[in-house]
């Protein structure tokens, strides 16, 4: 409010001095220079606006436009990038995992295959031993068997040496096989 | 002229000849308003002609500044008349950057205040009005002149509309030329009337105390007075605006 008043309280205590000035008054009102305002201000404004008009505002709003363009183009490009980043990193990851099940794939096929083929070494080493007790238990047998008729001999032979000692005469072998085997039968 | 000893806050809005040239029998000296109007396109041209010069996609001090007052205006154009009202960029640019600097460079110690001149302000104004006229008779004929007429009103009022509608459009320059000088004038007189209570009261021995007190106010109307210089360069360029719109869209 001060502000207001003050300025039009001092216009009224001035200007009646000022309307005695011989220079014509409150200059704004003085008509005299109003030519020479106006021609002036045609001058620099129309100066101005041709200066404007015709290189700072297309110069300036091309710079902003061109400015725009680079980096909606940056942008762009960035998203882009990503986007094939992007896309990569699953490729990657989708390789990682069909490795992965190959690698378990194999790994189970290996378990299974040693397995296979240890069951069958194992059966075949199984197989061999028991043969080859089979083999030695016959062997024995056959050995114990011969050696018990080599007994039989020997026992035929130490009783004809016996009687022939005893009686000086040897005995048929068909006579003392027949003795033993009756002793023998009880 | 003032006495010597006494401050005179009129002195400063004096016109003094620097330069006398006649013109056709017309007085165009080149005055001390003359050399600000000047000094303000120069100062315009150097920040956006020079500024953008380099047309760095990463702007310097004065390239920043050169698109600051760009953005400022194409957002304020826009704003008010939508794109297509761009094709008076140029134009409202001129104008508001015209008058802010004139505004800005008359708060300059010792500088002249070319808007504190009403046939400047009114040039201005009529200037804005011819535009708005021409451009909205070119676009839309006798069409344009359906502004005078508002829809909705019945016939009986119509006249009494339209003759409020002429008066308000006629009244249209002169508010635009009034409010810029009046704003510029009172303010400019209130700095120098502040100043001037500084130094009489200095000079009036046990009273030079209070001196202080007219010292803070004239420091706090210089800062009222670079937001009125910016604010009423704006005003100027919105109510253009506003104006051109009517250019480009008539009918209410």
């Amino acid at each position: 409010m001060r502000r207001l008043l003050t300025p039009a309280l001092f216009l009224s205590s001035v200007l009646p001095a000022l309307a005695a000035d011989a220079e014509g008054g409150f200059p704004p009102f003085n008509a005299a220079t109003f030519a020479g305002q106006l021609f002036w201000l045609a001058v620099t404004f129309g100066t101005l606006y041709v200066l404007m008009s015709r290189i700072a505002l297309p110069r300036v709003g091309a710079i902003m436009a061109e400015r725009e363009a680079t980096i909606e183009t940056a942008l762009a490009q960035a998203s882009k990038a990503q986007a094939a980043a992007e896309a990569e990193a699953q490729g990657l990851e989708l390789a990682l995992a069909k490795a992965k099940a190959n690698a378990q794939a194999i790994a189970q096929e290996a378990r299974a295959k040693s397995a296979k083929d240890i069951e069958g070494k194992r059966s075949t080493v199984e197989k061999d031993l028991a043969a080859k007790m089979a083999a030695a238990e016959a062997s024995i047998n056959e050995t114990k068997a011969k050696a018990m008729g080599n007994v039989q001999d020997i026992a035929k032979d130490a009783v004809g040496a016996m009687i022939e000692q005893l009686t000086g005469k040897a005995p048929t072998a068909a006579a003392v096989t027949k003795a033993i085997t009756s002793a023998r039968g009880e | 002229m003032a006495q010597p000893g006494t401050i005179d806050p009129i002195h400063q809005f004096e016109i003094q000849k620097l330069v006398p040239i006649n013109l056709f029998g017309y007085d165009m000296s080149f005055t001390n308003s003359a050399l600000w109007m000047v000094i303000a396109v120069a100062v315009v041209t150097l920040v956006m002609v020079y500024g953008s010069a380099s047309r760095s996609i990463v702007p310097g001090r004065l390239q920043s500044l050169a698109e600051i007052a760009y953005e400022f205006v194409a957002n304020t154009l826009t704003g008010v008349t939508g794109r297509e009202g761009m094709k008076f960029f140029p134009f409202v640019f001129s104008l508001f950057m015209f008058v802010f600097s004139a505004n800005m460079l008359g708060m300059l110690p010792g500088s002249f205040t070319t808007t504190s001149h009403i046939i400047v302000t009114a040039a201005f104004a009529m200037l804005v009005i011819t535009v708005v006229l021409v451009a909205g008779i070119i676009g839309h004929g006798s069409h344009f002149f359906g502004l005078f007429v508002p829809s909705g009103v019945p016939g009986w009022l119509l006249p009494f509309m339209v003759v409020i509608e002429v008066v308000s459009f006629v009244s249209r320059p002169i508010s635009l030329s009034l409010r810029l000088f009046g704003n510029m004038l009172a303010g400019h007189i209130a700095l120098k009337v502040f100043g001037g209570f500084v130094a009489a009261l200095l000079g009036a021995g046990v009273a030079s105390i209070l001196a202080p007190l007219p010292l803070l106010l004239a420091i706090a109307l210089t800062a009222l007075e670079f937001l009125v210089a910016f604010l009423q360069a704006y005003v100027f360029t919105i109510l253009t605006c506003v104006y051109l719109n009517d250019a480009l869209h008539p009918g209410h």
